[in-house]
């Protein structure tokens, strides 16, 4: 098989896995939501409610499209489509796996090994933000401005602390930005999260305000600004924004996994590996990243149920005078204590 | 006046750094998230499974039948009169010969209707009949698509003679209290 067939594979069912994570994200958001709340939730459609996100999709299809007089046509569908776009572009980068081979030939679970890795994902995310503020202003609505405009000024806050707490991991993974090396630095219980607590914390939290989500959904705050952004969107154009939404929260948890919790490393894989065969080694590591990925996505709907939305006043707070800050000092303690201990 | 303990004096002091940083609420609110994840659902999935009503619950009215399965209703226009909402018609009539196994006594309702929208469910009705004629049930009213068709009239108010409605929940409560001989 060539190798470029087989990336083109690899595209296709990664696409494929983000979809379907994204479509039962949304089941998972209402039986979590439900669960905490000591109730059932869906369970209509199908066994346990399990075609729920079918028939949601059926009906994002079926309903009517409307398009405002007002709107800038071309922007207000140019708006979801990058955000969709943008979403599903950062899994290109994420090792899923150990390498697997095929008659001798070895192929890397990861769609591009770019030595620029992480700079990749920071960019393409900031990027989404412009989907969200092409559909906002697009919308002609106030509403939908202000969403755009929180979603914007709140993207820059974070983002910041958010680099910096990477700069932290790079210092450890002596200054390689590639993911691959970043997960190879992370053998057995080698995980980052053991040395960058406070780092991920930070990463973590600037990772929900970056997906939008609770305590950070300003920018679609239901209460204050009647759905933000999508106020004036309708039928699949709004299914795409919340879809995109669930699909960066699905490449959050990967990229929180495979920074600080060695990605598809556990402890045992080195053992295993001399025991069983190249592919199901692989296929196991696939699986010990999705579980750590699943927890995520679980702890992303489990802090959504839990924390009400912050003041905006709190949140421009937070991540300019904590998040920021805490960030540069654990990037400078990490730098000393490196430096000392090399030295 | 102090009515319960639960009561708490409003502190608005600034907040120290620890709880600025927010994580230490942030974790004990996911704390008693997830217990509540293990708790036992307060759902009734309700189609399927159904709740008990009250006993005291009143709902739809039925007009009862005897044990010979004559109308118990004598068209004495008692219950008319009691309602507040003036939700009840009557139009009584008299026995002919022959309709003695249909009606216990010599007068009867031809036309017996209750708008199910101006009803307010007292129970009045039930209270004022002095032949144990009407009583308020368990039964939901039905939805329907159109005013009209909430007034009730005696088809669907007379118990079938083959289906009777169940009323000893009612009538025991109705005997204790106004009728302690009984």
């Amino acid at each position: 098989m060539e190798p470029i067939i087989f990336k083109i594979i690899l595209v296709a069912i990664m696409f494929l896995i983000s979809l379907g994570i994204a479509a039962y994200s949304t089941y998972a958001e209402r039986k979590v939501a439900a669960f905490l709340q000591d109730r059932i939730g869906p369970d209509r459609a199908g066994p346990y409610g399990l075609l729920q996100p079918i028939a949601d999709g059926v009906k994002m299809f079926l309903k009517e499209e409307i398009i405002p007089n007002v709107s800038d046509k071309w922007l207000f569908i140019l708006g979801p489509s990058m955000f969709m776009v943008t979403a599903l572009m950062t899994s290109a980068i994420i090792p899923w796996g150990r390498p697997m081979e095929f008659g001798g030939v070895t192929y890397n679970l990861q769609v591009a090994d770019i030595n620029i890795g992480i700079l990749y994902i920071m960019g393409v995310l900031s990027l989404g933000v412009y989907g969200i503020m092409i559909g906002g202003w697009a919308s002609n609505n106030k509403y939908a401005l202000l969403g755009a405009i929180r979603a914007s000024s709140q993207m820059i806050s974070y983002e910041l602390a958010m680099g910096m707490s990477i700069i932290s991991i790079l210092l450890l993974t002596d200054g390689s930005l590639s993911l691959n090396a970043i997960v190879d630095g992370q053998k057995g219980w080698n995980w980052n999260i053991l040395y960058q607590p406070v780092g991920f914390i930070i990463f973590l939290v600037c990772a929900f305000a970056e997906a939008n989500r609770t305590p950070f959904d300003l920018p679609e705050s239901e209460s204050e600004l009647i759905g933000g952004y999508h106020t004036e969107y309708s039928s699949m154009k709004l299914g795409l924004f919340l879809f995109a939404e669930y699909i960066n929260m699905f490449i959050s948890s990967a990229i929180i996994s495979t920074l600080y919790f060695g990605g598809y490393n556990f402890p045992g894989l080195d053992y295993l590996a001399t025991v069983l065969p190249t592919n199901v080694v692989s296929l196991i590591s696939v699986g010990a990243l999705f579980t750590k990925i699943f927890f995520f996505i679980f702890v992303f709907m489990w802090v959504r149920w839990t924390i009400p939305r912050f003041r905006y006043d709190q949140l421009m707070r937070l991540g300019w005078q904590v998040l920021l800050p805490l960030a540069i000092l654990n990037m400078l303690v990490t730098g000393g204590i490196l430096t000392f201990f090399n030295s | 006046m102090q009515l319960t303990n639960r009561s708490k004096v409003v502190v608005q002091k600034e907040m120290n750094w620890i709880e600025k940083l927010y994580l230490p609420a942030v974790f004990s609110g996911m704390a008693i998230t997830i217990k509540h994840l293990f708790r036992k659902k307060a759902t009734v999935k309700y189609p399927e499974v159904q709740r008990e009503f009250a006993p005291v619950y009143r709902g739809m009215h039925v007009l009862k039948r005897d044990e010979l399965g004559r109308e118990n209703c004598t068209a004495c226009g008692l219950c008319a009169v009691a309602c507040p909402a003036e939700a009840i018609t009557i139009d009584a009539a008299e026995r002919k010969k022959g309709e003695e196994n249909l009606y216990r006594e010599e007068k009867y309702a031809a036309k017996y209707e209750i708008n199910m929208l101006r009803c307010i469910y007292c129970g009045l009705c039930e209270e004022a009949c002095p032949k144990d004629a009407i009583y308020l049930t368990d039964r939901i009213v039905p939805s329907e698509y159109t005013r009209g068709s909430f007034v009730f009239g005696k088809d669907v108010l007379v118990e079938k003679v083959d289906e009777r409605i169940d009323v000893s929940k009612r009538k025991k409560e109705y005997s204790i209290v106004n009728n302690p001989g009984k």
